[in-house]
């Protein structure tokens, strides 16, 4: 029996009273099943006497039946969580365990190790404060070492547990210890330099199957004088929430009981706040003064990072969810533009000039990504080139947002310089970025005022700009009937201007191929140019298969509302192909043609388009009377 | 000046944060919010935390109970004093086909019984309110696929959970868009284990069902199971007699399906005592995870919560 059980059977008041005053520790562990990772954290579990008798003889029918070690008891079983993992041996996703002894507690982050699983890594690496990097004593450092080390230092885990596993199979070997923690150490000491982490490391010699150096030093070990695992865990600096950094209060929710009470809620990035200290509000840089800080448990004197409080201030200004709440005298920086570096994390490449959604803290922003500057070799940490980022991969990329936010550097605060991306589409969480610096071209770049402006233009035309953006699989009639839309429009006396893809990329898109990306920005830039004509007040036409929902919707989003009239030119496929004015769809089915829509690269229909025209049952000259019709009808133009 | 004397949060005050976190993540974004409430201890706790989440403000979000008819009538009562007490509104949805059809844990076994009243008693209450989130109480601790599933985990139109398409979740930063027909579950105490759970009930003082301490009741032995005899619905074999005995229930639920501990703590320290010197998981003392191993995620993605 220990002496925590004495304790309990004893005094079990006292033993509660020593388990209010716990503190907390989330770390990771990094390795493969071949490191002995599951082991690893099955034996903290076992040791620290977190598994129950049903729970132990559960494990015991499950090693002998799909366990690896024979008779032993097989610990990777007791944490491999979901059945098809089970089945296939190895762990797919992140699965948070834990665990407790007498001075903390722990939440372990258990993530796989292979390069096509760095997105579960990063995942786990987020709120993690140590990382345990498992090394094979037998392989010492592996390519898949330096990845994980990588990616903990990216993710700015600042202390590192260098775990030399399997020692009991290189027959405790010191030396063998010493050539791997020697090489360790040289390669890590270069990677502060490429993410901006200072970390201290700590190298364990263990055998997590046989437990030396798990909770006590290892009788076979004698020469290691360090800390064992556990009792390192146990006693390591934790740097919660960063109580010690500037005060930062990301505003989740405002708090209205009644008209007398108006207060701020949200959880202390970091730093401390007490009542008098004088704040300062971004985006808008309204200062105040902070009255009290309520709970329900009373007003406190003083709160720390980590908890979760609000705010109420001296004088009233005006604040909302998103805001970030500072201390006056060293706020964070607001901007629309920044260097940051990408993980992305969906099997949709991450295309630049593509929008998402950016989510920063409490703040939400749409973002259009400039392409990569660089793209990282996980392993070897080569920046090489890249006009994408596919699954799982790294890149520096510039950020554009359609509004101020304010913000940290990451290194400097992981709250409120980390954000995520998420598809417009989908909804999923596509990537996540970590801000290194804002960028000051756009604050330079000042809309120039001019006097004459959308709207007198559009007057003295008699006439409202809008326009009319032509949808549909090449061949199936766009610019024809975009032509006679035209025509009558002219016929009517309209102000118009056709945009043609073909005619656009012989001189402004030239430089674009047909890759999902120069797809892109090939709309990004038509949708641009858009935008300018019906600021010159005409009726513009715009005929591209523009394949992508997402640029269909930035570019509707570019203008103002009313003025963006989707139009699907629905042509099924075996018919546009049949037609094949241009020999463009057999060259494709032939494979002369890469990246051909409908053929090789999708074509996402539009879902609620404010027109739909089919050419299989109206000839293009009724079609474009029917768009006549409707434009007419939705008081675009007015022709009785 | 700056303090230097209160550097560190406990780890209960950091759990609790980090709850409270969650929930205005949730008023703040969704449309509709419930939180199920289901009378239990997690629910007790998670009901603590969502007034302090809120306070002065009460919680935006009713509660929902999920009565499956077959609570012990403790549990009822205590429900309806406690809610009434913090001024809630409380929803309290039965599956009425479930009860015309005299759907009974002793007749039709727990796994239909569950089924039936809980899983799609808990799908009806959430599209007849058209709830978009709906809060609920379970801990990653608890059960090895509940270790991987997400706090803010996603539910198709027809309630299932599809675990190979879960959403990264990094920092504390929650995507709470949802598609047509989506809904979320959330789960504000997924970091807790069970002995946080009563440290903070301990800590915090928080009212709990009486039937959580040790009071003499009329049990019978089924299988090695003390099952309490609440009410004249139980069938009784041939010769058996329930028989008074000191007892104490681990888990609520529905009474034919929980099994009671011999017990004579009658003080939160004495229950945690015995926890922590007990040799068997907490979820053992329910029927529905022994069938087999992946049980649980079997039921999950059917709806189960």
């Amino acid at each position: 029996m220990t002496f925590q059980d004495k304790l309990i059977k004893a005094d079990i008041n006292a033993y509660l009273d020593q388990h209010q005053t716990k503190s907390m520790l989330r770390f990771i562990t990094c390795g493969s099943v071949d490191d002995g990772k599951s082991t690893l954290i099955g034996r903290l579990l076992y040791d620290s006497k977190m598994i129950f008798e049903d729970q132990l003889a559960a494990l015991e029918v499950d090693s002998k039946k799909l366990g690896t070690q024979g008779d032993d008891l097989d610990f990777a079983l007791l944490v491999d969580g979901l059945a098809s993992e089970r089945e296939q041996g190895i762990t797919i996703d992140v699965a948070y365990r834990y665990f407790a002894t007498e001075k903390r507690k722990f939440i372990v982050a258990d993530t796989p190790g292979h390069e096509q699983y760095t997105r579960n890594m990063a995942t786990g690496a987020s709120t993690a404060e140590l990382a345990i990097i498992l090394v094979d004593a037998r392989h010492g450092v592996q390519t898949q070492t330096r990845r994980h080390s990588y990616i903990a230092s990216l993710l700015g885990i600042k202390k590192i547990v260098l775990a030399v596993n399997k020692m009991d199979l290189v027959d405790y070997d010191q030396g063998v210890f010493d050539k791997i923690v020697a090489e360790y150490s040289e390669f890590a000491s270069g990677l502060s330099e490429k993410t901006g982490t200072n970390q201290t490391i700590e190298p364990i010699p263990l055998s997590a199957l046989k437990g030396d150096n798990i909770t006590e030093n290892s009788k076979a070990m004698k020469w290691y004088h360090g800390p064992s695992l556990i009792s390192h865990l146990e006693t390591v600096e934790i740097d919660d929430g960063n109580s010690a950094g500037e005060f930062r209060l990301p505003v989740q929710w405002v708090n209205r009981p009644n008209l007398n009470f108006r207060g701020f809620s949200g959880l202390i990035s970091s730093g401390q706040i007490r009542p008098g200290d004088a704040i300062k509000v971004l985006p808008s840089a309204k200062t105040s003064t902070v009255k009290s800080i309520v709970t329900m448990d009373g007003d406190l004197p003083e709160a720390i990072a980590g908890q979760s409080i609000t705010l109420t201030l001296e004088n009233e200004i005006d604040i909302s969810r998103g805001d970030l709440i500072c201390s006056a005298h060293s706020p964070a920086e607001s901007a629309n533009q920044f260097e940051t570096t990408i993980l992305w994390m969906s099997d949709e490449a991450m295309l630049s000039g593509r929008s998402y959604i950016l989510k920063c803290g409490t703040q939400t922003a749409t973002a259009t990504m400039a392409p990569p500057k660089c793209r990282i070799n996980v392993n070897t940490l080569e920046e090489l080139a890249a006009r994408k980022l596919e699954l799982n991969e790294i890149g520096v990329c510039n950020v554009a947002l359609d509004k101020q936010i304010a913000f940290d550097p990451y290194s400097q605060n992981r709250d409120t310089g980390g954000f995520v991306l998420i598809d417009r589409y989908t909804n999923a969480t596509v990537g996540v970025g970590m801000i290194h610096f804002a960028l000051r071209r756009a604050s330079n770049i000042h809309w120039q005022a001019v006097d004459t402006d959308k709207n007198s233009r559009a007057a003295q035309k008699g006439q409202k700009p809008a326009i009319l953006w032509f949808t549909g699989l090449s061949g199936s009639g766009k610019s024809t009937i975009a032509n006679h839309v035209e025509k009558k429009l002219t016929a009517f006396g309209r102000h118009t201007y056709l945009l043609d893809g073909d005619n656009v990329r012989h001189g402004l898109n030239k430089d674009l191929g047909f890759t999902d990306v120069d797809r892109v920005e090939n709309i990004r830039r038509i949708a641009e140019v858009s935008k300018l004509m019906v600021d010159a007040g005409l009726i513009t036409l715009v005929s591209f298969i523009s394949p992508f929902r997402s640029e269909r919707r930035l570019a509707r989003e570019l203008v103002e509302e009313g003025e963006f009239f989707e139009i699907h030119v629905d042509t099924p496929l075996e018919v546009a192909e049949a037609r094949d004015v241009k020999g463009l769809y057999k060259k494709a089915r032939e494979g002369k043609l890469k990246n051909f829509t409908g053929i090789d690269s999708p074509y996402e229909e539009p879902e609620n388009p404010e027109m739909r025209v089919s050419t299989t049952s109206m000839s293009a000259e009724e079609a474009a009377d029917f768009i006549i019709q409707q434009l007419n009808n939705q008081g675009v133009i007015d022709i009785g | 000046m700056k303090s230097l004397t209160l550097l560190h949060l406990t780890h209960l005050e950091r759990l609790e944060a980090e709850s409270i976190h969650i929930m205005r993540e949730v008023a703040a974004e969704a449309e509709n919010p419930v939180m199920l409430y289901s009378v239990g201890k997690d629910s007790a706790v998670m009901l603590q935390l969502a007034m302090k989440a809120f306070y002065p403000s009460k919680p935006p979000f009713p509660l929902l109970h999920v009565d499956t008819g077959w609570k012990f009538k403790e549990m009822i009562s205590f429900r309806d004093a406690h809610v009434k007490k913090l001024g809630l509104e409380l929803i309290v949805h039965t599956n009425q086909e479930g009860v015309d059809m005299g759907v009974s844990p002793f007749k039709h076994g727990s796994s239909m019984h569950t089924d039936i009243m809980k899983t799609q008693g808990l799908k009806q209450a959430l599209n007849k309110y058209k709830f978009d989130v709906a809060f609920g109480g379970a801990r990653r601790d608890e059960e090895k696929s509940r270790a991987k599933e997400r706090i803010f985990s996603f539910r198709t139109a027809d309630h299932r959970w599809d675990p190979k398409n879960q959403r990264p979740e990094l920092w504390n930063i929650y995507n709470t868009r949802k598609s047509e027909g989506e809904s979320i579950r959330v789960f504000p105490l997924s970091n807790w284990t069970e002995l946080d759970i009563w440290q903070y009930i301990y800590r915090e003082n928080i009212p709990i069902v009486p039937l959580y301490f040790a009071a003499p009741r009329p049990v019978v032995n089924r299988d090695g199971t003390l099952i309490m005899v609440d009410d004249d619905r139980m069938p009784m074999e041939k010769n058996e007699q329930p028989i008074m005995q000191s007892v104490r229930f681990r888990t609520l639920g529905c009474y034919p399906l929980t099994g009671a501990v011999p017990s004579k703590a009658t003080t939160l320290p004495e229950i945690i005592q015995e926890m922590l010197l007990t040799k068997t998981s907490e979820r053992a003392g329910r029927t529905i995870d022994h069938d087999q191993s992946a049980s649980m995620e079997k039921k999950k993605q059917e709806g189960y919560f």
